[in-house]
């Protein structure tokens, strides 16, 4: 394409009705349900402490946010009722067939459901928007074939087992503890190890790292080897969500990146006390994608990055 | 020698790998929402000309390779090496081994320009222009007249390359060919 032509949109008309309607028929979805829209700001002083998410940072030092959960879940510690948010999120050096490093995020948090509720709820929406089908369940360790291993090594594999899924939808769970981010840990008598202080050893260290038997009462959705949706039951302990940071952030100076202040307000308002609540994020332009069945987001979005 | 990082990774970037001189592609971003995001990557191995994947943390880089691609022109072989010139005035030259003409070779004669693929200032593939054209030394006698038939018979090139041509083709005519098809395309 000559420079010339560089002003055009990277989608078609037919993706940007396919959007439309889809955002409209999700706004339905939750109007039915008596779920409220909210919009936290993009824009924010501090973003998340997450090793392997790097937020964009404006020249006045703010930053744009990688997700609105941290607003969203202050919002629920004020008494919001249940909430979604439908509106664009930032990756710093995401980019890719299937990554934008601005893109939508359909988050939704619904008080008093847990992981099991939320995923049924995340299904009728899916029906819904690319029409009816059977849901498949898969724990990490049997789509991964382990929960042992370097992160990275995991990743990769995970990566690859997700590509190789193949045309189904498929909800994957039982992360290992390691890799809950938000989500409550529960060990194997099903009892939660993050809201009483109890996560912590008899030494006092974190003990979802080692135990065996942990996992993150977390769950992706995958449909045709995309990643959908990323789902937990919240975990609402702050003492936990504090140690979480701090172990993150030692991550981040590991690898030789910057690490990110802690978010305080969000700390003080889960002190505050965080409802019991399920959250779920869903990438909307993929799931444009899927419904026109076009295998790369700059097909539905109307400006792609590069 | 200059290092290429995975976001630099585009497709005909010239980088070594394990050595070897090779050509990006195809670079494809990998990554779990909360993992660690790759670089999943197809090289074509300029050698060998076959195709390699790798998969790279993001971040991590690789050297990049001296290679460039040139016209040159085929002056001769002195039995092991094919001796091309560069067409730029310089008359700069260059000696192809056996292993790096010998997709090209079947194709060509003397005063041909190529694409010579250089690394470090060496020859290691050379491709044949994508039309050349070639005297028949050895064929049946061509049916007069014969023009719409469509069968076709064996005839042997100047370069001892055998291809299939119409029938009306005869000793001495000078062919056009496809060299990517290595199919006759018409009398030149």
């Amino acid at each position: 394409m000559s420079l010339h032509d560089d002003w055009r949109p990277t989608c078609s008309v037919a993706a940007l009705r396919a959007r439309a309607k889809l955002l409209a028929q999700t706004r339905a979805f939750f109007a039915e349900r008596d779920v409220i829209e909210v919009q936290t700001p993009t824009l924010g002083r501090t973003s998340v402490t997450e090793p392997q998410i790097e937020s964009l940072r404006t020249q006045c030092g703010a930053f744009l946010q990688t997700s609105p959960e941290h607003y969203m879940k202050r919002l629920l510690a004020a008494g919001a009722p249940s909430i979604y948010q439908l509106g664009p999120v930032y990756r710093a050096g995401e980019s890719g067939r299937l990554h934008q490093e601005e893109f939508t995020m359909l988050e939704w948090y619904r008080l008093g459901f847990d992981d099991q509720a939320l995923m049924a709820e995340v299904s009728d929406l899916i029906d819904r928007l690319l029409g009816p089908a059977s849901y498949e369940r898969m724990t990490y360790e049997s789509l991964v074939g382990t929960v042992h291993g370097e992160p990275a090594e995991l990743d990769l594999a995970y990566a690859e087992a997700v590509g190789a899924l193949g045309s189904v939808r498929c909800f994957v769970t039982d992360y290992p503890a390691n890799q809950a981010a938000l989500a409550r840990v529960r060990g194997d008598g099903g009892q939660f190890r993050g809201d009483n202080g109890h996560f912590r050893g008899d030494n006092g260290h974190f003990r979802g790292d080692n135990a065996d038997d942990a996992r993150a009462a977390r769950f992706e959705l995958i449909i045709d080897g995309v990643e959908i949706a990323n789902g937990y039951h919240e975990l609402t302990d702050a003492v936990e969500l504090g140690a979480r940071m701090a172990r993150d952030n030692q991550q981040r100076l590991d690898a030789r990146r910057e690490p990110m202040a802690p978010d305080e307000r969000l700390l003080a308002a889960m002190e505050a006390g965080l409802p019991e609540c399920a959250g779920v994020a869903i990438g909307v332009d993929r799931l444009v994608m899927l419904a026109l069945g076009a295998s790369s987001l700059a097909e539905v979005v109307p400006f792609a990055d590069r | 020698m200059a290092r290429y990082a995975t976001n630099e990774f585009r497709a005909g970037l010239k980088v070594l790998l394990e050595g070897d001189p090779c050509s990006i592609l195809d670079n494809e971003f990998v990554k779990p929402g909360k993992g660690q995001a790759f670089n999943r990557v197809k090289f074509r191995n300029l050698k060998t000309g076959r195709v390699w994947e790798r998969t790279f943390k993001s971040g991590e880089s690789i050297e990049a390779a001296d290679v460039m691609e040139l016209s040159m022109e085929y002056l001769y072989s002195d039995g092991e090496f094919h001796h091309f010139m560069k067409t730029d005035g310089s008359y700069e030259q260059a000696a192809a081994s056996a292993a790096a003409v010998a997709e090209a070779l079947p194709w060509i004669k003397e005063q041909d320009v190529c694409q010579v693929t250089l690394w470090n200032d060496d020859p290691i593939s050379v491709t044949a222009p994508n039309f050349v054209t070639l005297e028949v030394t050895e064929t049946d006698p061509g049916l007069k007249g014969d023009t719409a038939a469509g069968g076709t018979k064996p005839a042997t090139l100047s370069t001892g390359t055998v291809i299939r041509v119409p029938l009306f083709v005869n000793i001495g005519d000078v062919l056009k060919i496809d060299t990517r098809s290595g199919e006759y395309v018409s009398r030149a």
